[in-house]
């Protein structure tokens, strides 16, 4: 870690030059793989075609591909995958445990009873189900929150109250599941597996401004995630607002989640895998906000290609199989103590 | 502990476990008592002392009791190993399906049933159990590599991935073969009424094994609370603590899993519960858990069985449902959590 002190104006950082190497390289993945994606199809494409066609240069039969059919599930993998790597960092954060991601405690969980429910009673089409998934989600979240809160919240609290509620859903879910019409049934399996085809602008557009709002959000509370690191008192005892912050943490993150779980679907193992992937790539010891999303969107768009050129599956079933040989690798080679 | 709550003596610990044992013994006479044939009483205890072979004596005798005995053993089973989890990886979360013997187990079955064509439920249950050993093994190989040796973020994170990456290769199969989804459902279920006698004695001495086992390390589980360097100093030695009760963990899921399906859920909240009341003393954790989550478990298979006549509701369902109120409210009622 270096230290930058300018005298004039006098102002200081810490720069990381592996963070910072790790980032870039995420990021020029990232976008080498949302290219990629689009080059997969019903007509084959070269990577310049799909260059120029997002450029808005050269053949217009390409660009029309590239841009109105190909790059609305492209940016909603993307999307989604930064959402659920950020969200996935901030829990594991808040709470401490490396197992918390929003799939644990119950987000995901509250947002797939909600779009089931929704199935059964007739609730179906595409927009009902991107709302009933969001506001699935975010009540989730409020619920885990205000049954943690006792004077005050802890991470562990909100760690056990979330695997409850997580309990409840998932076994709420099953049971409608196991009531419902055959067909009702099979629309909501496809949709609780993760999927990405038949993505449209109306799924980006949703996802695009949450993460425009709430991203700066959790950056800005990113400052306060080092102390909360060291437990409630000392994070206190260092001037950190705790509950402020971890109510704010929370909603946030169970914002990013709830919007990207109802435009992709519950996509299994992004959070869980992402910010571990990050940050044992960036050599920390909590994970990092900027690098867990781009570690995310690279698990959501490489998932999202190999389930599309091996075999033809969605891309929840895929992304378990990408991320997790990564993190067991990581895991394998970590020399360090609680590496 | 908090610190205005003193564990209870050891009297009443001992009388809690005796009334406990009792409670355990009325649910399995309700359990063999109530069902979708109405059965009077009187009948229900003659018969029971005499086989007599009229039509009450072989339900009784092939289909109530097999599956009251299932219950006691699954749940005794799995409340153990929860518990010898937690204490291993220090984690909260740590659930026996996150160690990678779930996931072992439903990806050997349906391995077995796509691409070895076994169809029999007894050719399954060796496949399940081969199936939760192997992905134990790997996961401890993993976990406890690289130079710093295991430790429970590492063991915890390894499983998590083995979870997610043999999820994945299940899914995918289970998606791309019709034949193999059928028979796959019918055993995920975790529902205790597809099973004899049979198949109960066959994992019956694996799962006698594992509890002696998980019984036996209470003290040594003891000392691993209090760190790695406590324990170290008081004279355990960690590698062959973690071997035993890994083995532990795996005989007790592994058979539960193979003669059950995954029920989930049953193994985190129980031992949780009982630590509240009783504090963290693993010597009385241990045969608490192994009481208790067998009543908790009868007792949802109870309901699930009077509740939707003449269908039935899915034991693993209603443990959710019964448990995670009771488990929230818990979680609330401590003033002080540790974290």
């Amino acid at each position: 870690m270096l230290t930058v002190r300018l005298a004039t104006p006098p102002v200081s950082w810490r720069l990381r030059p592996r963070l910072v190497a790790v980032g870039l390289t995420l990021f020029v993945l990232v976008f080498l793989l949302f290219c990629l994606g689009m080059t997969i199809g019903d007509v084959p494409l070269g990577l310049s075609d799909v260059l120029s066609g997002l450029a808005g240069v050269g053949d217009a039969g390409a660009a029309y591909i590239v841009q109105d059919l190909r790059m609305p599930r492209a940016l909603t993998g993307l999307l989604a995958g930064l959402a659920f790597g950020a969200s996935g960092a901030v829990f594991q954060t808040i709470t401490r445990n490396p197992l918390a991601s929003p799939d644990m405690i119950g987000i995901n969980a509250g947002a797939a009873t909600a779009v089931v429910a929704g199935i059964g009673v007739g609730f179906g089409g595409g927009l009902g189900t991107t709302t009933l998934g969001l506001f699935g989600g975010l009540a989730t979240g409020l619920l885990v929150y205000a049954l943690a809160w006792r004077r005050g919240t802890t991470g562990y609290r909100i760690l056990l109250v979330g695997i409850g509620i997580y309990a409840m859903c998932t076994s709420l879910t099953d049971y409608l599941l196991s009531r419902a019409q055959i067909t009702d049934a099979q629309a909501s399996i496809g949709w609780l597996v993760g999927n990405l085809a038949n993505r449209g602008w109306e799924n980006v557009v949703p996802l695009a401004l949450s993460l425009a709002v709430l991203f700066p959000v959790v950056l800005g509370l990113a400052r306060w995630m080092g102390t909360l690191q060291l437990g409630d008192e000392v994070a206190a005892g260092l001037g950190t607002p705790v509950q402020p912050v971890r109510l704010g943490l929370l909603l946030a993150g169970a914002g990013l989640v709830a919007f990207a779980t109802a435009s992709a679907g519950p996509i299994a193992f992004v959070a869980l895998t992402a910010p571990q992937i990050a940050q044992r790539l960036a050599r920390l010891s909590a994970p990092p906000i900027v690098t867990s999303a781009l570690t995310g969107a690279v698990i959501v768009l490489g998932s999202d290609i190999l389930a599309r050129v091996v075999v033809e599956l969605p891309v929840g079933i895929v992304t378990g199989a990408l991320g997790a040989p990564i993190l067991l690798w990581l895991l394998a080679r970590a020399n360090r103590s609680g590496g | 502990m908090g610190p205005e709550r003193r564990p209870p003596h050891q009297v009443a610990r001992a009388l809690g476990l005796l009334a406990a044992v009792a409670a355990l013994g009325l649910l399995c006479l309700l359990s063999v008592w109530l069902g979708s044939k109405e059965i009077a009483f009187d009948d229900v205890w003659h018969v029971l002392l005499h086989n007599d072979g009229s039509a009450d004596a072989v339900i009784i005798h092939s289909v109530r009791l097999p599956r009251t005995a299932l219950a006691v053993l699954v749940g005794a089973a799995l409340g153990l190993a929860g518990t010898v989890m937690q204490a291993l990886t220090r984690n909260p979360l740590a659930d026996p399906g996150l160690f990678g013997v779930s996931a072992g187990a439903a990806f050997a079955i349906v391995f077995s049933i796509a691409v070895l064509g076994v169809s029999s439920l007894y050719g399954y249950i060796w496949f399940a159990f081969a199936g939760a050993l192997a992905a134990t093994a790997v996961v401890y190989f993993l976990g406890t590599r690289g130079n710093a040796g295991s430790s429970p973020v590492k063991l915890t994170l390894a499983g998590a991935a083995v979870t997610a990456l043999l999820g994945s290769f299940t899914s995918a199969m289970v998606l791309t073969d019709p034949v193999a989804l059928n028979r796959f459902r019918f055993w995920s279920a975790g529902s205790l009424s597809s099973v004899d006698g049979g198949s109960l004695a066959r994992v019956l001495p694996f799962m006698l094994v594992g509890m002696v086992l998980a019984i036996a390390s209470g003290p040594a589980l003891n000392s691993l609370a209090l760190g790695d360097d406590v324990a170290i100093s008081l004279g355990r030695r960690l590698g062959p603590l973690r071997l035993r009760g890994a083995l532990a963990i795996t005989l007790l899921t592994g058979a539960a899993v193979a003669v059950a399906g995954p029920i989930v859920f049953l193994g985190l909240i129980v031992p949780h519960a009982v630590r509240f009341v009783l504090g963290t003393d693993h010597r009385w954790l241990l045969p608490y858990s192994a009481v208790l989550a067998p009543c908790l478990l009868l007792a949802a298979d109870i309901l699930g069985r009077i509740m939707a006549r003449p269908m039935e509701i899915r034991a693993g369902v209603i443990v959710a449902f019964l448990g995670a109120p009771f488990f929230i409210y818990l979680v609330r009622r401590r003033k002080q959590l540790e974290s």
